[in-house]
């Protein structure tokens, strides 16, 4: 058994050392700011074909958007949704894979200033959006007031559905969807929170949206 | 030693990690960046039980991208040693992946597909075309044989309940119900030669280890846990399912990093449930409403290679004095992945089925539900005889009563309207015992004044990070500032599972511990150094406050550790804190008695809460603030079980009708209206460990389901013995 386990333990194949990680993946748009593909995509046809046999890769689309103020231009695999995206491919894991069907919330962030299930969105269809993540909200070192509310009203515990608590509050109040207590209750009810934190979001929401 | 002034703990602070988690930069475990990571994903059984006769991976494998697809017909072969310090089901009887060609659920893990993207390995698993001879499975408790049962008696419960002056013969209905926390079990496995690394979700970093380690038949400290953030768990975490071997197994076999997420769909068998339970129980007692019998028969279902039980047994013996008891508990093994402990595990359940069927007999005597619960209230545990470490029921039951109006209720069922609306008030008790376990924390004071805590435990959502740090604060006399707890490596020193609300208790214990001794250390070094101004002081009389030693009278004598360690060319003072349960010879419980008000829509059925408050006798509070949250999270997670969550099992074939969050219901923020926490003033109970901490995030949520349901009675004149309560049982 042992010696079964250091035998199959031994370094990967070569020819995918070679391939880009997500972090020079980064590095690369930020370098160029031009056209370069997407994650495990870079590793091009032929060194995948040289693995399996096969031959071509799934079908990819090209497409610009910005994500915190940050332009990329990208050629994304056409099944990547806008979350798989952002936590697989530009190293942004704040928003959350919940349930990746649209029923949780976790992952929400806006485009286009507008509050949407990012598991539900396909990358490919955000040519020239604008994305917001919960890690594009605080200015600099100084937290978004949604932020700062969240903190002190203790408005989360283990923390997993808060990015999209507090992207969806940020949406709610600026639809204006903030005129009772019952009413932010009704507009933030597409964020689950297991934790079960919901009348402390309600206070966060509340202080936030009325300045208290 | 003079005791320590008081700063840190008791002060309503925020989260010590709020900025991290409201940033997004929190690192939950499929977000560590691990260099060459590639992808996994589950392909699951379609037949709830039977044999594989054929896989086949031609077209999974065809697809570019796709490194190596794994079943039990190329999988190594595991060897499952046996872990003596699991807290599995005994008898090593744990799933075994990809180990042989058997079918025992419907959803079991038969193959996985590693692929260097994520899109990409999961349209090849949806390819993966497995054959199967498919034999007819059994998931309906109602229709199975059930195991030899676990017993216990006192008195002679049959013969007092047949000659009982007032008889109640009622049983209740629980349904399965999943954790959902909202991070999806994940796990990325990295071997490094013969050592393995899991960033894993995990309630328990040590556990895991030992676990994996003996799945794989490797020394434990060749494996290494890593887990800073676990997005909820209520118990899903506490074990290390099959996913985290098929991740281990899958970065074994193809020499890469392998990140493995479960989708929410897997996660409904993938990892364990609280199971369906059958309760029934027998009251008999005298026309003053003193209970004289219990007799209980409880089943619950398991599956066919684990028998899974839990602590189901305790309420119905020790809440009341009833002078006989007799209880049966069997398990009904099924065609099922194994049951697991879900918050308030085994006495939620308990709670529900008692304290339903007090509210039942309190109406058929005409009692006040709590003037019955003070007429059975007992002076010492009736289970074993011992004294209480703590029990302050009374006072809960006062305090609750009071403010959230109790004597202005009509007793009379159905008797208050709102409109449409029918209203109802109701009450429930909820314990939960204090396990005791051993912990170690680190702890290390550098010479700059600053200290480093540390301890193998996790921090699901109530704050382990703040409230521990809050008592080493305390304890060595800093300012919150100044010290970093940390968590989540499997390489700290060991600590109890982050469940049955023990982190508090036991790890704190154990930093306490350590804090004081380095303290100790500390006010030594100064009282016996010459150059010292406390040279030659009583050492019991320094006390340490803003990271300065000093004379407790005399606070203009003394220095500051900084100077005292420098002086003494000393970097640092380290020492290894512990927390070793004792003999006791007390009966340990946390307690708790929710209010509910609820409206019942007097057509439609439908039921909402109005307004809710929970009382409780927890031990002493460490973090009020974050006390208050995990204390209304429990309440928000009752409202759940008492209305919306139940886990649909389709007979045929065993498979989940409702494996997601949209089906299966979980409460939302339209749900939940302004809920109340009320801990009892001077809650220390030094009898329970040394920092007089009883544990809380159960007991907020156990007895919280029977509460909803008495009010829903006490609106309607309606009693459903079934959860969760649905429109349908209401019209």
């Amino acid at each position: 058994m042992s010696t079964e386990l250091t035998e199959s333990a031994v370094p990967p194949p070569t020819e995918h050392s070679a391939a880009p990680s997500r972090r020079t993946f980064i590095a690369t748009t930020t370098a160029v700011g031009g056209a370069v593909v997407a994650g495990g995509l870079m590793t091009g046809p032929a060194a995948l074909a040289a693995e399996t046999g096969a031959a071509e890769a799934p079908p990819s689309s090209r497409v610009s958007l910005t994500v915190n103020g940050k332009r990329h231009a990208l050629t994304v695999d056409n099944r990547t949704s806008l979350l798989d995206l952002l936590r697989e491919h530009l190293d942004l894991p704040g928003s959350k894979k919940g349930c990746n069907a649209g029923a949780c919330g976790a992952c929400t962030v806006l485009v286009d200033g507008r509050r949407v299930n990012s598991c539900l969105t396909l990358a490919v269809r955000l040519e020239g959006a604008e994305v917001t993540t919960v890690e594009g909200l605080a200015d600099g070192d100084g937290l978004h007031p949604l932020q700062q509310a969240f903190i002190e009203q203790d408005a989360f515990q283990c923390g997993y559905c808060t990015p999209g608590q507090i992207m969806s509050g940020v949406g709610c109040i600026q639809e204006g969807h903030t005129g009772s207590a019952d009413e932010i209750r009704e507009w933030m009810s597409g964020n689950i929170c297991r934790c079960g934190c919901y009348v402390k979001i309600v206070r966060a929401v509340e202080q936030t949206a009325h300045g208290k | 030693m003079s005791p320590q002034p008081q700063a840190a703990v008791g002060a309503p602070l925020t989260r010590v990690d709020g900025r991290l988690k409201v940033t997004g930069k929190a690192t939950y475990a499929a977000e560590h960046d691990i260099e060459g990571v590639v992808h996994a994903v589950i392909v699951d059984s379609t037949i709830g039980r039977g044999r594989i006769t054929g896989i086949d991976t031609r077209a999974a494998l065809a697809q570019p991208g796709v490194i190596k697809v794994i079943s039990h017909l190329n999988a190594p072969r595991l060897v499952y040693r046996g872990n003596p310090e699991s807290i599995d089901p005994p008898g090593n009887k744990q799933l075994r992946i990809f180990q042989d060609d058997k079918v025992l659920f419907h959803g079991q893990p038969v193959a996985v597909v590693v692929a260097t993207t994520l899109e990409t390995a999961q349209h090849a698993a949806s390819l993966v075309k497995v054959r199967y001879d498919a034999t007819k499975s059994s998931t309906d408790m109602a229709s199975a044989p059930a195991g030899e049962p676990v017993n216990y008696a006192r008195g002679d419960a049959d013969k007092a309940f047949a000659s009982a002056a007032v008889r109640l013969d009622v049983t209740y209905q629980q349904p399965r119900a999943h954790h959902n926390a909202m991070e999806p079990h994940a796990t990325i496995a990295r071997w490094d030669g013969d050592k393995l690394t899991l960033w894993d979700k995990t309630q328990w970093p040590v556990g895991t280890q030992k676990d994996v380690a003996a799945q794989f038949g490797i020394p434990n400290d060749s494996v290494r846990i890593i887990a800073p953030f676990v997005g909820g768990g209520f118990g899903s975490a506490i074990r290390a399912w099959p996913h985290i071997a098929t991740a281990a197994i899958a970065a074994r076999e193809t020499g890469r990093p392998v990140k493995l997420v479960l989708s929410r769909k897997q996660m409904y068998f993938g990892t364990g449930y609280r199971p369906a339970y059958e309760y029934r129980v027998r009251l008999g007692s005298d026309r003053r409403g003193r209970v004289s019998a219990m007799v209980q028969h409880l089943k619950s279902e398991t599956s066919t290679y684990e028998n899974f039980t839990e602590g189901v047994l305790h309420a119905g013996q020790m809440v009341y004095n009833a002078p006989n008891v007799r209880q049966d508990y069997r398990t009904v093994p099924l065609d099922v992945n194994t049951p697991v402990w879900m918050r308030g595990p085994g006495f939620a359940t308990a709670a529900f089925a008692v304290e339903s069927a007090m509210d039942e007999l309190a109406h058929k005597l005409g009692i006040d539900p709590i003037e019955l619960r003070l007429r059975n209230e007992p002076e010492e545990d009736p289970s074993n005889g011992l004294p209480f470490s703590t029990r302050r029921l009374r006072e809960c039951l006062a305090t609750g009563a009071r403010e959230f109006g109790w004597s202005r209720r009509n007793p009379k069922p159905r008797s208050t309207r709102d409109g449409d609306w029918l209203i109802g008030t109701g009450m429930a008790i909820g314990i939960m015992d204090v396990p005791r376990m051993p912990a170690q924390a680190r702890v290390r004071l550098d010479a700059d004044g600053t200290a480093l805590v540390e301890a193998a435990t996790s921090d699901m959502g109530p704050g382990t990070y703040t409230s521990q740090a809050q008592v080493a604060a305390d304890a060595l006399g800093l300012t919150m500032r100044n010290v970093t707890f940390r968590l989540g490596d499997s390489t700290m020193p060991p600590t109890p599972p982050h469940g049955g609300s023990m982190t508090m208790a036991m790890v704190g214990s154990a930093v306490q511990d350590g804090c004081d001794t380095v303290r100790k250390q500390a006010i030594k070094l100064a009282v016996e150094d010459e150059r010292s101004p406390l040279y030659g002081a009583d050492a019991g009389n320094v006390v340490v406050r803003g990271g300065r030693l000093h004379v407790k009278d005399n606070p203009a004598r003394g220095e500051t550790y900084g100077q005292l360690l420098t002086r003494n060319n000393r970097t640092h003072l380290e020492v290894l804190g512990s927390y070793t349960p004792g003999e006791t010879r007390f009966s340990m419980y946390s307690y708790s008695v929710t209010f509910a008000e609820v409206a019942v829509d007097a057509r439609l059925g439908l039921v909402r809460v109005r307004r809710m408050l929970g009382v409780y006798d927890a031990g002493r509070i460490i973090s009020p603030k974050l006390a208050d949250s995990q204390a209304l999270g429990g309440q928000v997670g009752g409202i759940g079980a008492a209305l919306l969550e139940h886990t649909v099992t389709d007979h045929r074939d065993g498979r989940i009708v409702n494996a997601d969050l949209a089906n299966y219901m979980v409460p939302v923020n339209a749900d939940i209206p302004d809920l109340r926490a009320i801990f009892l003033d001077g809650g220390d109970d030094r009898k329970a460990d040394p920092i007089g901490v009883k544990g809380l995030g159960e007991v907020v949520h156990i007895g919280v389901a029977p509460a909803i349901a008495n009010a829903v009675f006490h609106a309607t004149g309606r009693r459903v013995r079934e959860l969760p309560i649905t429109v349908e049982a209401l019209l």
